[in-house]
């Protein structure tokens, strides 16, 4: 088991500002509306810090990175 | 070092200050309005907007300290922190320093906006919207070369382009397509945890 990062939107928060879309195209894709839509599973070791950018730079606070359980 | 190269730092310090904050505001009014284009991502305006703001308060800083050593006004430090108390322009200086103390919170709060929450944050960072037109009548007060023709340009400019910025955020309305519905799942979040 290693230490896995994953990404979390809080969905009364986030308001569909869509910069975390714009750092983590990887990863995040943003639905008709604007709202993130995060693929299934834990970071890549190699997109950790863009992910870590996008938590930083959300204006709402809305998204995090935790600590996972999956597997890698 | 010369007491005339002090003087001339401190009002382009301050005439640089005045532009920078300016465009600091605009590009701050412009991500909630969520400007974006193929060339102009948004996390851009943001990243401008933090980048310009810190470098505002460069210029800020080193306006105050060429202010304050200059011997011809004879300030001292105190006047720098105490709002009013300085005998030189008391007023007009005073407008300064609560600006810049605005601004300090602003900034600092800002720093520690993943500790302190997105609502306690954005409640400091409304200062703004006091910390700025402070400045500029701080400027036109007492600034030296206010009235002169390049200087009210700049003046005129920095109000004109925060004035159209904020005119636009006031005629645009919710910028969240689903504001409506996340506002009434909020409240029934809300009525549900106060039971």
């Amino acid at each position: 088991m290693s230490r896995a990062h994953g990404l979390v939107v809080d969905r009364i928060k986030c308001d569909g500002r869509g910069l975390c879309a714009e750092l983590l195209p990887e990863l995040i894709r943003l639905d008709d509306w604007g709202y993130p839509i995060l693929a299934p599973g834990a970071v890549p070791q190699h997109l950790l810090p863009l992910a870590q950018r996008a938590v930083e730079e959300c204006p709402v606070l809305a998204i995090a990175l935790r600590r996972t359980e999956h597997r890698r | 070092m010369s007491d005339s190269i002090l003087w001339y730092t401190t009002r382009g310090a301050g005439a640089v200050t005045l532009i920078l904050l300016s465009c600091v505001v605009i590009l701050g009014i412009l991500s909630t309005l969520r400007v974006q284009s193929q060339s102009w991502p948004r996390f851009l305006t943001t990243g401008l907007h933090r980048n310009l703001a810190l470098m505002t308060l460069v210029f800020l800083g080193l306006h105050i300290v060429t202010s304050v050593v200059d011997p011809f006004t004879n300030l001292g430090w105190a006047s720098a922190i105490i709002p009013f108390s300085s005998s030189y322009r008391t007023f007009w200086l005073g407008l300064g320093v609560i600006s810049f103390e605005l601004l300090l919170a602003i900034v600092a709060t800002s720093l520690v906006r993943g500790y302190l929450g997105h609502r306690a944050w954005r409640a400091i960072h409304w200062l703004t919207y006091a910390a700025w037109p402070v400045g500029v009548l701080h400027g036109l007060g007492t600034g030296t070369d206010t009235w002169s023709a390049w200087m009210l340009a700049i003046t005129a400019g920095c109000v004109a382009g925060v004035g159209v910025a904020i005119a636009l955020r006031l005629t645009s309305g919710h910028t969240d397509p689903l504001a409506p519905q996340r506002a009434a799942f909020r409240a029934a979040v809300d009525r549900r945890e106060a039971r």
